[in-house]
């Protein structure tokens, strides 16, 4: 077989630590943010796109050249990509800030990412993002990097099928009622995709766990370290906390002993069945 | 005398009223077979609390976009309403809409605000075009409160899956204030006898070379009442065991009920369930007046979608489930003997 002109992809995948999922929060005493001595691992929405970039690589074999993961976050963060290493990216970029820094807005971190993609000599195709962290819940990064890019993007995608040769991607995403298809063009450094995924299991299989081997292989892949200011970006917050405070706690009302006194308390509360 | 004196120290100039634009927000109104969204009116109701001028943004196909404005024009609190047709606009993507929006919003734009609900087509969105204008945006507030004086809007929003309620000021250095509207949070905005608004249409920013490109889009077939908005769900989790059963056992209940149907993304991820069912902290987040939980353990993340609903109700064989925690009428028993029997009692 002649080799083909399809291109050769370069992936990023941006990725975030984050309080474990499991962990239930608790509001400081200075009502500044949250206790943060806690476990942390890799925001889960984020494993999900580690684990379709190294998927992508499985079906495309040699199409894809690179799979890069990138984290902005305290020292601590190493741990974050080395995980991403050890579930299959090649290589990293970790971009430090102190520990005592506050954690950048999503318009910061679009704003990094932008200038390390603008770094790469290869250029990027693909870059993947989990559609939101679980600690801001905000939700926003892909599409601000998107829009800086003038990218193409695909938000809370389900399914995604990249074919190199046709420089095209279709990504079936999650929407309000329903399932859309989108169709994303990849012209090297013209347009590029960027699409996020959103958790939805029956699509996208469970992340692989990393392996001892593989844990002992990205002890010994590579890890650039660089600064903001090294980048040239300001990711100070623009917006102020004021406060983070505990929700309104909300309390069980007991329970009921049978069907009988679980309809008389819906009636109490005005619950009656549809007049049909 | 010492009084005096302190007060004189802690003089600051204080800014004089004319020096913050008086807030004027511009609301993203989606629609769907035209009909006004109902995420959008609540988005409608968080902009008139700016407590000033709130303009209407309209925008779709040529076939839908007339009667959308014929509904919009109607509704309270609106002083202007903006509508924008073009076949382009069939379907919103965000790399063909944020053209419109960025020259909507662009130098000499008179808007302080940028709302829109926190929905899949919004979240896409407004984003994208407040990066290009290199302001932050607030996802998915609560509630919000204007300071004309500074020009500066403090809103409330859930983190950490609604574990932590976060408190954050846009202060009047961002130019343009974005933000998503958790529509449980805020009554919809209603079609009143007031004056109706002013209309104008604006052209369209065709763009040539999309760089993505609409193949198709499939929704859900119900004829229940749409799950972001309906005053009752019943919910089914992992013990429904299959989708057959979850079908069998809830949508008749739901049926009695006049409900919506949810499901725990341990249903959805089983398979027993659509994605577009799914509660909780990555799917919707409801807060009907009857929340009824079947089979579901209650997960933060689950909580998270649900905890705001009026009355909630559970039944679980597990007395332990972490759900009993939040319920306010709990029954531990096996829901495949429950629920038929409250659809039974229900009819009568």
């Amino acid at each position: 077989m002649r080799p083909s002109a399809a291109r050769l992809l370069n992936i990023i995948v941006p990725i975030k630590r984050a309080v474990d999922y499991a962990v239930k929060i608790r509001v400081n005493p200075e009502q500044t943010g949250i206790d943060l001595n806690v476990k942390h691992s890799m925001n889960p929405f984020d494993e999900i796109a580690v684990e379709e970039a190294v998927r992508i690589r499985e079906r495309l074999k040699d199409a894809v050249k690179s799979i890069k993961v990138v984290t902005i976050g305290p020292p601590k963060s190493a741990e974050t990509l080395r995980t991403a290493l050890a579930m299959g990216a090649d290589s990293a970029v970790h971009v430090e800030i102190p520990e005592s820094a506050p954690s950048p807005e999503p318009l910061g971190v679009a704003k990094t990412l932008k200038a390390l993609i603008e770094r790469q000599k290869e250029g990027v195709d693909v870059v993947i993002l989990g559609k939101q962290a679980i600690d801001d819940d905000a939700g926003q990064t892909g599409q601000m990097l998107a829009g800086l890019m003038g990218w193409s993007q695909a938000t809370f995608a389900s399914k995604v099928e990249v074919d190199p040769e046709q420089k095209v991607a279709n990504i079936t995403r999650e929407i309000d009622g329903g399932l859309e298809e989108l169709r994303c063009l990849m012209v090297r450094f013209i347009r590029n995709i960027i699409f996020h995924h959103s958790v939805n299991f029956r699509l996208f299989q469970e992340p692989r766990y990393a392996s001892l081997p593989n844990i002992m292989k990205a002890k010994k892949k590579p890890v650039e370290k660089l600064t903001v200011a090294e980048l040239g970006v300001d990711i100070a917050p623009r917006l102020e906390t004021i406060e983070v405070t505990e929700p309104p706690k909300r309390v069980g009302g007991g329970k009921v002993a049978n069907v009988d006194e679980l309809l008389a308390k819906l009636k109490e509360a005005g619950v009656t069945g549809k007049r049909a | 005398m010492l009084k005096a004196r302190i007060s004189l120290l802690n003089r600051v100039p204080v800014r004089s009223y004319a020096t913050a634009a008086s807030p004027h927000a511009l609301v993203f109104l989606e629609h769907r077979q035209g009909n006004l969204d109902s995420a959008s009116l609540s988005a409608l109701t968080a902009a008139s609390q700016l407590g000033g001028q709130v303009t209407g943004l309209v925008v779709g196909s040529p076939e839908e976009v007339p009667s959308v404005v014929e509904k919009a024009k109607r509704l309270n609190g609106l002083t202007l309403l903006l509508h924008c047709a073009s076949p382009q606009y069939t379907t919103l993507l965000p790399e063909t809409v944020s053209p419109l929006l960025e020259k909507l919003l662009s130098q000499s734009s008179p808007f302080t605000h940028v709302v829109s609900a926190h929905s899949s087509s919004a979240k896409s969105i407004l984003p994208r075009v407040a990066a290009k204008l290199d302001v932050p945006a607030v996802s998915d507030i609560t509630s919000l409160e204007h300071d004309a004086a500074s020009g500066s809007t403090t809103f409330t929003r859930p983190i950490y899956a609604g574990n932590a309620i976060s408190t954050v000021r846009a202060s009047s250095s961002i130019p343009i204030k974005f933000f998503t509207v958790r529509s449980t949070a805020f009554a919809a905005a209603g079609a009143g006898d007031a004056a109706e608004s002013e209309v104008k249409a604006l052209d369209s920013v065709e763009v040539s070379d999309a760089p993505t490109e609409h193949i198709n889009t499939s929704l859900t077939k119900s004829d229940r009442p749409d799950l972001g908005v309906a005053s009752r769900v019943v919910s089914g989790g992992r013990a429904l065991k299959n989708a057959e059963t979850f079908q069998s056992t809830l949508y008749p209940l739901a049926d009695a009920l006049g409900a919506a149907v949810g499901a725990s993304r341990a249903a959805v991820d089983a398979g027993y369930a659509d994605n577009s069912l799914q509660v909780g902290q990555t799917g919707k987040v409801v807060a009907p007046e009857l929340y009824m939980a079947l089979g579901i353990s209650g997960a933060i993340q689950h909580l998270a979608g649900m905890k705001d609903s009026k009355l909630i109700v559970a039944v679980n064989k597990d007395p332990d489930a972490p759900i009993f925690q939040v319920a306010d009428v709990g029954l531990v028993a096996d829901l495949f003997e429950v629920v038929p029997e409250l659809v039974e009692k229900l009819k009568q």
